[in-house]
């Protein structure tokens, strides 16, 4: 074959197949599947948003994320509250705040009456939250496990902190009972379509944003940071502001997943954001393998369904499952499943060579 | 004169859990690099032994004499079992050990509560334990007092197994230069496994302590896992020196911040102080000096 052809085939590849996975996700699964089973899988899209991020900051910049879900639960309490409100109806207040509390509604929940606010909160919060910490975190050039450790120790916190505010966020309920969105009933199944379909338009979004910087300058700039960072500073780059970048699209990434989970879910609560919700994120972009474009998503996506099939067979053995997992990819298959085709190929190489 | 001692003498207690869990810790990191994310699951595994002891030995005055030694040995061989099977295989993959180690402490936490049920189970604190001593107008519990002396005990018996000992010289020298340590002979892999052994058993002895405190749990080691990290890293790693100042440090802290606020803005206050502590100090209060550039 032509070489030229050869390359712009191997070029549009990744791009074939993100085209693919919207095809399925957009067009194949709303015509197949149950409307139960399409709202699972809007979960599991939720999560694969998050994923994604996790697969940009952990797969090619090298920094273990163990608290993504603080920021899934930023987006994803900025969208309830807004529901919540909504829910309410004008100068009305969320019903749990009669139930538990005076019937007062704190000051920071009113600007999220207002759909645009948050919206734009939904990406500002998190940015703002991954910046500060970041800043702090890598510019005093501590990383590794320093960083995995302070910032599963950040979710740990966050979770703790909305438990024991019941009055202002729900506390262990969480958010839920949502009845509209942004003016669409909820409970009209073509609405929830709807949903979906921007969850899955997201996803897709997401893919194409990291295959972007994945393929330009500063996609090669946090890979190098990965592998040699010292090398990187010496070379006259700021190896701080590289990470910093990929942390804080990584954020904004979990933010819009749980934005988009809870009007799926139809509820959001500490333990879909705590430290074991976080763990749980790594673990699709563990076994789709993280520094892979799609293996993230993809791994999300499996874990996601396994999590819902094996609970529902077996519901104390889901958490053997989860953990056995985690021993077993990373120690026999760090790069994950998706690379097996290459690592296969390399000792096939090898042993005739 | 409440207001202070009171949120003293507490988080003098809690800082002492925190020191026996950190110890263990701050051995494997600083050694071998490891990070056990199981390590709260040996503290676990210790309060169930103490547990398992009373059902056998009723006489709670004896069963917990019984049962530290015991606990040690226990949780000690949960620890080899992992560094066998698991972490051994992965030494040039530091950052991996943490997740792979998730996934133990998911497994275990779920064993305990299949075996032993999700609700905890009450340990029986022995007579000789029972009661309080009064100090500046506050009733110390002497249960609170017993678990400084156990702490102060396993920290001096590290310090002196690491000072007086050949083994002890053996953990330094390869803490400080694995290689060259190899080339002086010293076989650091058994090295790293007396290490892990030694390590997760101080966290079973400290499980026994927390048995008498609050009883067991499944969930037990997950309360203290991620503050026993934030003194390591706060301490520096492999640093005892660091690790006692450090961990004393968290403890009282966050007594006094609960004392003011809530036990939960008290956890956010203390996250926010390692935090901020990073920033004069990025490696910890004190650092093994290496002409290293990572």
């Amino acid at each position: 074959m032509n070489p030229r052809l050869t390359a712009l085939v191997r070029g549009a590849a990744p791009l074939i197949a993100i085209a693919a996975l919207a095809v399925l996700l957009l067009v194949v699964a709303p015509a197949t599947l149950s409307s139960f089973r399409l709202n699972n899988l809007g979960k599991y899209i939720c999560w694969a948003i998050a994923a994604v991020g996790i697969g940009l900051a952990w797969g090619r910049g090298g920094m273990l994320v163990m608290g993504q879900g603080v920021f899934f639960g930023l987006g994803g309490y900025a969208m309830a509250m807004h529901l919540k409100l909504e829910a309410a109806g004008p100068e009305g207040i969320p019903d749990f705040m009669t139930l538990y509390g005076n019937g007062t509604m704190p000051g920071f929940w009113e600007p999220f009456r207002s759909g645009a606010f948050t919206l734009v909160a939904i990406l500002v919060l998190p940015a703002v939250a991954a910046t500060i910490l970041g800043w702090a975190i890598f510019k005093r050039r501590v990383k590794g496990a320093y960083f995995a450790i302070l910032t599963q120790a950040l979710a740990v916190v966050f979770a703790t902190l909305l438990i024991a505010t019941i009055q202002e966020t729900g506390g262990f309920n969480g958010l839920n009972q949502f009845t509209s969105f942004f003016g669409y009933n909820l409970y009209d199944p073509v609405n929830k379509r709807m949903v979906y379909s921007i969850a899955a338009g997201l996803l897709i979004a997401c893919l194409l944003v990291v295959w972007q910087l994945y393929r330009s300058r500063f996609g090669e700039l946090l890979v190098a940071t990965r592998d040699a960072e010292e090398r990187v500073r010496f070379l006259g780059h700021d190896p701080a502001n590289i990470k910093l970048v990929a942390f804080v699209v990584a954020a904004m990434m979990a933010s819009v997943g749980g934005a988009m989970f809870a009007p799926i879910a139809g509820i959001i609560s500490p333990s879909d954001v705590d430290a074991t919700a976080s763990i749980f994120l790594i673990a699709g972009v563990a076994l789709g393998g993280r520094a892979l474009l799609l293996g993230p998503a993809l791994g999300a996506l499996t874990v996601g369904y396994g999590r819902t099939t094996l609970s529902e067979t077996f519901p104390t053995q889901w958490t053997y499952f989860l953990g056995l997992l985690f021993v077993v990819v990373i120690l026999l298959l760090p790069r994950g499943v998706g690379d097996l085709p290459r690592t296969l190929r390399s000792a096939l190489k090898r042993s005739t060579a | 004169m409440d207001a202070f001692t009171t949120p003293l003498l507490a988080g003098t207690a809690t800082g002492a859990l925190l020191l026996i869990a950190a110890l263990g810790l701050t051995l494997t990191f600083g050694q071998m690099g490891v990070i056990n994310m199981a390590h709260g699951e040996f503290l676990m595994i210790g309060a169930y032994t103490a547990f398992v002891t009373q059902q056998v030995v009723t006489n709670a005055d004896v069963s917990i004499l019984l049962a530290l030694p015991l606990a040690f040995v226990v949780a000690g061989m949960f620890g080899l079992l992992l560094e066998v099977a698991v972490i051994s295989w992965m030494y040039r993959r530091p950052l991996d050990t943490l997740l792979v180690t998730v996934g133990v402490s998911l497994v275990l936490q779920q064993l305990a509560k299949d075996i032993f049920g999700a609700q905890g189970d009450p340990v029986v604190g022995p007579s000789w334990l029972a009661g309080n001593i009064g100090v500046f107008g506050y009733n110390w519990p002497y249960r609170q007092m017993f678990t400084i002396v156990l702490a102060l005990a396993a920290l001096g018996g590290l310090a002196a197994l690491l000072k007086y000992t050949p083994f002890g010289r053996q953990i330094r020298a390869t803490v400080q230069n694995r290689d060259l340590a190899e080339t002086m002979g010293v076989s650091t892999r058994v090295v790293d496994r007396i290490t892990f052994f030694v390590g997760s058993g101080l966290a079973g002895v400290g499980g026994v302590a927390v048995s008498l405190i609050g009883g067991t749990n499944p969930n037990l080691g997950r309360g203290y896992i991620i503050s026993a990290f934030l003194v390591v890293v706060a301490g520096g790693l492999g640093q005892l020196k660091g690790t006692v100042i450090a961990a004393f440090a968290v403890g009282i802290a966050t007594a006094y911040f609960a004392d003011w606020t809530s036990a939960s803005m008290a956890q956010v206050a203390t996250f926010a102080l390692v935090v901020l502590f990073l920033q004069l100090r990025p490696q910890g209060l004190f650092t093994i000096r290496t002409r290293g550039l990572v």
